[in-house]
């Protein structure tokens, strides 16, 4: 247990400077930004370096933030290391316009699905997927459901006292 | 002479040699609502493909607009064969985030639901897996226990099979006597049903035969798939989210993690039946440490967040605020972002919850075990016989609920 999320921040900045930023630890866990174009260097990155070996694919998911403009959709990765029990996060952050990332299904398998997920309730493009359909949609589908322009509740809704309960 | 009437044959029939068969979505041995398209030459798999989302339920899309209490219900519908550990995780996932530590009565109590929990689903994929080769005897074996389980549930929380059980902070009220004297009754009889079923199955020689080299995978393929639970230990990795990162202190337990070798049927199925008798003396283990405990104590004091008694409600003002903040979702919650996992039926159960502060969590996403190791199916049956296909499926544990969230 000799890996630390000090030394991995060290590494990442070692090996690719000034590209990652946002370094944080919330709730014992480090966390990163990555720009999108360097996600694959980087996982592959952990995932050879003899003393990191993050090998393990836990979640790939996305969120939707739409006040950042030109960083509107975030994919989020989380990676484990079997044998130091350390769990990692980074986020890669890609406007919604073009919401391209390249495929980590590559390097992980289990990436496949996780990435059609995304794609099917964000629209996140996966440059180089071998299968990029929905998944849990209908395929006529032609929005992207979890994107916050969806709410559930008709917003203009004047039945309800907001100033009371806040909705 | 009558001439020979032409026989017309479908474009292409003659020349593909191999058959297309859909096993699914609503064909009994997938045991849930998923479907795979064989490509079959004579009885061989050739390829397969899945399709899922028939029970797509947006629980993410509605979970942005619940409150955080009002999301249980939710998690008891992902794998409804052991709700209380998805309940739990949920709790446990919120607790994480405001802070909030429970006595370590409400962490034992919480350890034998949920050991409970897992001992249903497992018993209910072993049986299965039975059934599916063939032995439906043992599979009623065990399913008498499944229905004592239930009742305990019920006699904890009044529901038994999507449970809702337990609040955030504690259960929402406090085990009785009768419940403590149905999970000693299940102690002491579920281990004979169990050891019977091992008598009928284990060395059966026609379950051996049709379960050994069936839909094999190795270690690391395991993990490049992201397998976890049992399945990712019957390929031989001792990684269970218990011993990784403790959670609901199950340091204070002593246990070991089953594994297996070759990730075929057979030691998924061993696999499964030793966290049995795991789970058995783990929930032991949590009974005797129960003893020595104050016996009123079932939930941790965050007035804010844990509804008071009814009583105080009616009577004091302090209750009666907190009561309706609670129930109108008007508690503070702080902001952050946090991946907290639990070990469930099938494997780690995420939770991914960004909160910016608000009523409900911003995004929630749940890491669904089923989901994520079903993808492998293709490479597990292929060229293995359509008859071993199905076990493979019923031995992977699938449950519908899981995959589609």
């Amino acid at each position: 247990m000799s890996l630390t999320n000090d030394y991995i921040k060290q590494r990442l900045v070692e090996k690719f400077g000034e590209a990652i930023t946002s370094f944080e630890e919330s709730f014992g866990v480090l966390s990163f930004t990555a720009p999108a174009a360097l996600n694959l260097k980087v996982m592959q990155f952990l995932y050879d370096e003899e003393e990191l070996q993050f090998r393990f694919l836990t979640d790939l998911t996305a969120v939707h933030y739409p006040h950042q403009v030109g960083a509107e959709l975030a994919v989020v990765y989380h990676l484990y290391n079997f044998r130091e029990k350390i769990r990692l996060r980074f986020k890669v952050f890609v406007p919604v316009a073009e919401p391209k990332v390249f495929t980590a299904s590559k390097l992980f398998e289990s990436a496949n699905w996780m990435e059609r997920e995304s794609y099917d309730f964000f629209g996140v493009e996966f440059v180089g997927h071998p299968n990029l359909k929905r998944i849990l949609n209908v395929d006529e589908m032609t929005y992207f459901p979890m994107r916050k322009e969806f709410p559930l509740e008709d917003q203009s809704r004047v039945d309800k006292d907001d100033e009371m309960f806040g909705r | 002479m009558l001439e020979q009437p032409h026989i017309n044959l479908p474009q292409g029939s003659i020349e593909k040699q191999t058959t297309t068969l859909n096993l699914g979505p609503t064909h009994p041995a997938t045991h849930g609502v998923f479907q795979n398209i064989l490509e079959i030459d004579g009885e061989r798999v050739v390829s397969a493909e899945s399709t899922v989302g028939y029970i797509h339920r947006a629980f993410e899309k509605i979970a942005e607009r619940r409150p955080y209490y009002q999301i249980t219900p939710l998690t008891d519908r992902l794998n409804y064969c052991s709700s209380p550990i998805n309940n739990m995780g949920w709790h446990l996932t919120v607790e994480k985030l405001l802070g909030i530590q429970t006595p370590k009565r409400v962490d034992y109590l919480r350890v034998i639901i949920m050991e409970l929990a897992r001992i249903t689903d497992h018993l209910v994929c072993n049986g299965v897996v039975g059934v599916d080769t063939g032995a439906f005897t043992g599979f009623l074996y065990l399913m008498q226990y499944r229905e004592l389980a239930y009742e305990i549930y019920e006699e904890i929380c009044g529901s038994r099979l999507t449970t809702n059980i337990g609040r955030i902070g504690g259960f929402e009220r406090n085990f009785t006597p009768a419940a403590f004297q149905k999970i000693e009754k299940f102690l002491a009889e579920y281990p004979k049903a169990l050891k019977e079923f091992e008598t009928l199955l284990t060395r059966n020689r026609i379950f051996v035969e049709r379960t050994t080299g069936v839909g094999p995978i190795s270690a690391e393929r395991a993990m490049n798939y992201g397998f976890t639970g049992p399945n990712l230990r019957a390929a031989g990795v001792d990684y269970d989210v218990r011993i990784a990162q403790p959670y609901c202190s199950y340091e204070d337990f002593d246990f070991t993690i089953p594994v297996g070798s070759t990730g075929d049927c057979y030691d998924r199925f061993l696999v499964r039946n030793a966290e049995m008798w795991q789970s058995l003396s783990i929930i032991r283990q949590a009974m005797d440490k129960l003893k020595g405990l104050p016996e009123d104590v079932y939930h941790a004091d965050v007035p804010a967040y844990y509804l008071p008694e009814k009583q105080d409600v009616y009577t004091k003002m302090e209750a009666l605020i907190y009561h309706f903040k609670i129930i109108m979702g008007e508690s503070d919650i702080l902001p952050g972002e946090l991946y907290n996992a639990v070990e469930g039926g099938n494997g780690e159960l995420g939770f991914y919850l960004i909160s910016d502060g608000g009523r409900s969590p911003y995004r929630l996403h749940f890491r669904r075990p089923c989901f994520i190791y079903y993808q492998a199916y293709p490479e597990l049956v292929k060229g293995a016989m359509l008859s071993d296909a199905i076990i493979c499926l019923s031995s992977l544990n699938l449950i519908a609920g899981e995959l589609d969230a």
